[in-house]
């Protein structure tokens, strides 16, 4: 004992900032849901849909997921090199400020201040902080890295270092910008170059924030739940570099018929069919390591939580290339369905992840049982539930609104006026909305469970 | 001994590994001349239109509205010609978007007039029942920040100097705030009295949307399109069809009602419920006005409604023309 467990408190206290994140996003998510049904609610320019939109992607994007990472990184990186985290004090800062930054960000994004670019929002003056942070981050994973007492690296840890990696190089060439005052840039890039940077960036904010972080999660969390070693090792490294290997070549797939050059969308439209290998080596190793001890989602909690959300992964990683078909992005680019994706990947695959890590460490760390495994339980069906009625009503939604925009008269002539199609949405955004609810009501029970197995152990003698 | 154990050289890796995908799909296209093409037919906005501009993006309507036709049949019917790389050679940054919550904006310059935009940035369920777009009453109650513009021009590089903007923006002030402004009656309703001689936030932003596209239907002159078929129709079939009449009514309430008014009143658009009209009221001059659209914000319908839909609203005219009797 002792060794490797110098960031218990750094890891608590990320998973608590990361939860409360969580809770902030979702509210204004479901706010942000009831105004494209209740368009009164847009109240103040502050609470107007364009701004309030960027503010749950961000307060989601990067305090809940970011948030999730360092705290589920840290505990990784200590147990995988049985060594203690390398600068805790600087990780200590680094808590606060990102507290603080994502507090200022969410602050300037109520305000207006954003370059438009989709996950990129932040003002050049917050970008530098969000670099800072990142480079914290970096400094503290390779420096445990260096000095580790386990000579080999587990699969997890290379997705780590992809993720530190990845997201630097595209996060600081995406918003490379000329600044006019402290809280306005204009990007460098112009037109055609800026929207293919912004996508090269976009999906690859994607891969390395909600793909390999998450594997790295799933890869050193589901063996340590279930107690079953990963099935195979070699298909781990096949399946790693190739997906890294893939990813960056895919961004153009968001900008399918638009005027970006055609064979860079058809480059990306290649390469996000071949992404469909690397991504179901994960999930065919996820699943051949529970071959024989199925019995186990039952008798584990967590079991459930990790094997869900790798099916999702893998049903999210087999739409998404399909979308970049150009029948299919002609039909389905910039409809309804295009979020019923982006949710399943988020509430289906990240928060599934993301929450039985974070009931394992807090268990762990606190050196008790989950505070209940009846009120996980209720978690788990809630955020299911929840979340197919969310994405099937968006899936459903998104055909039909396709259908309409494409319908024409036998003359040639449009069918249905762009209003006839807004009209048809509101019945699918009220079951979105409820599945929103039933959602957040899991993440509240969640959120509540957590707490009460994360409360500082009981001083016994 | 393997890269599994260096954590340095692995990390080192991964970045050659991610560099090739990279340089290939995003850097070296950065250098291509043929990514972003120029044409002297597309110019950089001007100074009001930048800081419209600047007012989209802040409220951030990139995140309902497209500005991008694919070439797509039903596209090109619905919105215009499709989007050709030279039109956002001066667009940092760019304002695709993602998402069509609400319609593409691309070609939305010159569709309707000024006056159509005070009303609906105030309350587009006044307009359309079933939108659900916000309403923007502020921007209207706040005067236009111009200390920064003439800075704004030379980090975006157009091309103008100081002087040249402070003349736009003194010039664009008078415009919109004069009587003979087109939208005048329009824009009062929704400024407040001590801003009606400035130039407000909603005033730049309704520059900046009728600018936009504006560039390529000047270069290409008259509708575009499917509906550039000009529709040499004289005689309409439907003529005295009680029927083609009450459909003619639903089309025109749909679609018409917004600007001509609920009985052909007049609003945004001219009276039709009277007996003559501005550009005619013979049945191939009728049908010229709703195909082809005129200028000064009457859209074009031929390629949304088709013929007969067309021939049906103008049946439907003639009756608002009897009653008016
Ligand atoms: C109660 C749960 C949630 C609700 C009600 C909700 C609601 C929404 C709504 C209404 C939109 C805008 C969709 C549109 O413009 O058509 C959206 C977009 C988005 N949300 Fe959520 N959301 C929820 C959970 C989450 C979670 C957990 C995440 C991430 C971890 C997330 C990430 C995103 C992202 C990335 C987008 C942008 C999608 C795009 O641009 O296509 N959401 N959400
Ligand atoms: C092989 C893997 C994947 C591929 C090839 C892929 C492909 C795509 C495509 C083509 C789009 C754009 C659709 C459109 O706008 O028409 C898209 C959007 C998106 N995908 Fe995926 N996807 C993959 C996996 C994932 C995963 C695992 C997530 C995790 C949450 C995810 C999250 C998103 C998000 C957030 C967007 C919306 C971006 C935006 O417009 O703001 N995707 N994906």
């Amino acid at each position: 004992m002792g060794d490797g467990e110098r960031g218990s408190s750094i890891v608590m206290g990320f998973v608590l900032s990361s939860v409360f994140w969580l809770v902030v996003g979702l509210v204004v998510g479901l706010w942000v849901a009831a105004e494209m049904i209740f368009p009164a609610l847009n109240l103040t320019p502050w609470l107007a849909f364009g701004r309030l939109r960027v503010v749950h992607t961000n307060g989601l994007v990067f305090g809940f997921t970011i948030g999730g990472i360092f705290a589920c990184s840290y505990y990784m990186v200590e147990k995988l090199t049985r060594t203690p985290l390398a600068f805790p004090g600087l990780a200590r800062v680094q808590l606060w400020l990102f507290n603080a930054a994502i507090a200022l960000a969410a602050l300037s994004l109520f305000a207006g201040m954003n370059t438009s670019k989709e996950y990129a929002e932040l003002e050049w003056p917050l970008d530098i902080v969000v670099v800072i942070l990142w480079v914290m981050f970096a400094a503290i994973v390779m420096g445990t890295l260096l000095k580790r007492r386990e000579k080999q690296m587990y699969v997890s840890l290379w997705f780590l270092i992809a993720c530190v990696v990845t997201v630097a190089v595209v996060y600081i060439l995406n918003n490379l910008a000329a600044p006019v005052s402290l809280t306005k840039s204009y990007s460098v890039y112009s037109g055609v170059n800026d929207a293919n940077v912004q996508w090269w960036f976009g999906h690859n904010a994607v891969a390395s924030v909600f793909t390999f972080p998450i594997l790295a999660m799933f890869y050193y969390f589901l063996p340590k739940t279930t107690g079953l070693p990963i099935y195979s090792h070699r298909l781990s490294i096949v399946a790693f570099w190739s997906l890294v290997f893939g990813y960056l070549w895919t961004g153009a797939h968001h900008l399918m018929l638009t005027p970006v050059p055609e064979w860079i969308q058809t480059t990306a439209l290649a390469f996000s069919i071949f992404l469909i290998a690397p991504s179901w080596g994960s999930v065919v190793n996820g699943y051949y390591t529970m071959n024989g001890h199925w019995d186990r989602m039952k008798s584990n909690y967590l079991a459930k939580f990790f094997i869900l959300g790798i099916t999702f992964y893998g049903l999210q990683t087999i739409q998404g290339p399909t979308q970049a078909l150009r029948t299919l992005t002609g039909y389905l680019h910039y409809t309804e369905y295009i979020p019923g994706h982006v949710h399943m990947g988020t509430m289906g695959w990240v928060t599934m992840i993301i929450c039985a890590s974070m009931y394992f460490m807090a268990a762990k760390i606190r050196g008790r049982e989950v505070h209940s495994v009846k009120l996980a339980n209720v978690n788990f069906w809630l955020i299911l539930v929840g979340q197919l009625l969310f994405t099937a009503a968006l899936w459903v939604a998104g055909i039909v609104q396709g259908a309409m925009w494409k319908a024409v008269n036998p003359d040639g002539s449009l069918a249905y006026s762009f209003l006839d199609g807004v009209a048809a949405m509101y019945p699918f955004w009220a079951v979105r909305l409820a599945g929103g609810l039933l959602y957040f009501a899991g993440i509240l029970v969640f959120a509540y469970n957590l707490y009460m197995t994360s409360r500082p152990a009981p001083r016994t003698a | 001994m393997s890269i599994y154990d260096k954590p340095v050289t692995f990390a080192m890796l991964a970045v050659a590994v991610i560099s090739v995908g990279t340089l290939v799909t995003t850097f070296i296209p950065l250098f291509l001349p043929s990514t972003q093409p120029v044409s002297p037919l597309v110019k950089p906005y001007t100074a009001p239109e930048v800081e419209g501009r600047d007012i989209y993006i802040r409220e951030g309507c990139n995140n309902c509205h497209t500005q991008t036709v694919r070439p797509l049949r039903t596209e090109v019917a619905r919105y215009g010609d499709y989007s050709k790389p030279e039109e956002f050679a001066y667009d940092r940054p760019f304002l695709w978007g993602s998402r069509r919550t609400g319609p593409d904006l691309a070609r939305l310059g010159g569709k309707y007039p000024d006056a159509w935009h005070y009303r609906h940035m105030a309350d587009p369920q006044g307009m359309f029942a079933k939108s659900n777009m916000p309403a923007y009453p502020w921007l209207a109650k706040t005067r236009l920040d111009d200390s920064l513009t003439a800075r704004k021009v030379r980090v975006l590089g157009y091309g103008y100097d100081e002087a040249e903007v402070s003349r736009r923006m003194a010039e664009f002030r008078q415009t919109v705030s004069g009587p003979a402004y087109p939208a005048a009656v329009l824009r009062s309703q929704v400024t407040p009295e001590p801003l009606r001689g400035e130039a407000t936030e909603l005033d730049a932003l309704v520059a900046y949307l009728q600018r936009l596209g504006a560039d390529l239907k000047a270069a290409q002159r008259g509708p575009i399109g499917p509906a550039a078929a000009k529709a040499a129709e004289a005689r309409n079939p439907f003529a005295g069809n009680k029927t083609a009449e009450e459909e003619g009514g639903k089309i025109f309430r749909e679609n018409c009602r917004s600007c001509h008014g609920e009985r052909g009143e007049g609003g945004f658009g001219p009276k039709l419920a009277a007996k003559s009209h501005k550009y005619g009221g013979t049945d191939a001059e009728l049908f010229a006005s709703v195909a082809n659209g005129r200028p000064g914000g009457m859209p074009p319908f031929l390629s949304g409604l088709g013929k007969d839909r067309v021939w049906k609203a103008v049946t439907y005219i003639r009756r608002l023309e009897r009653e008016e009797k």
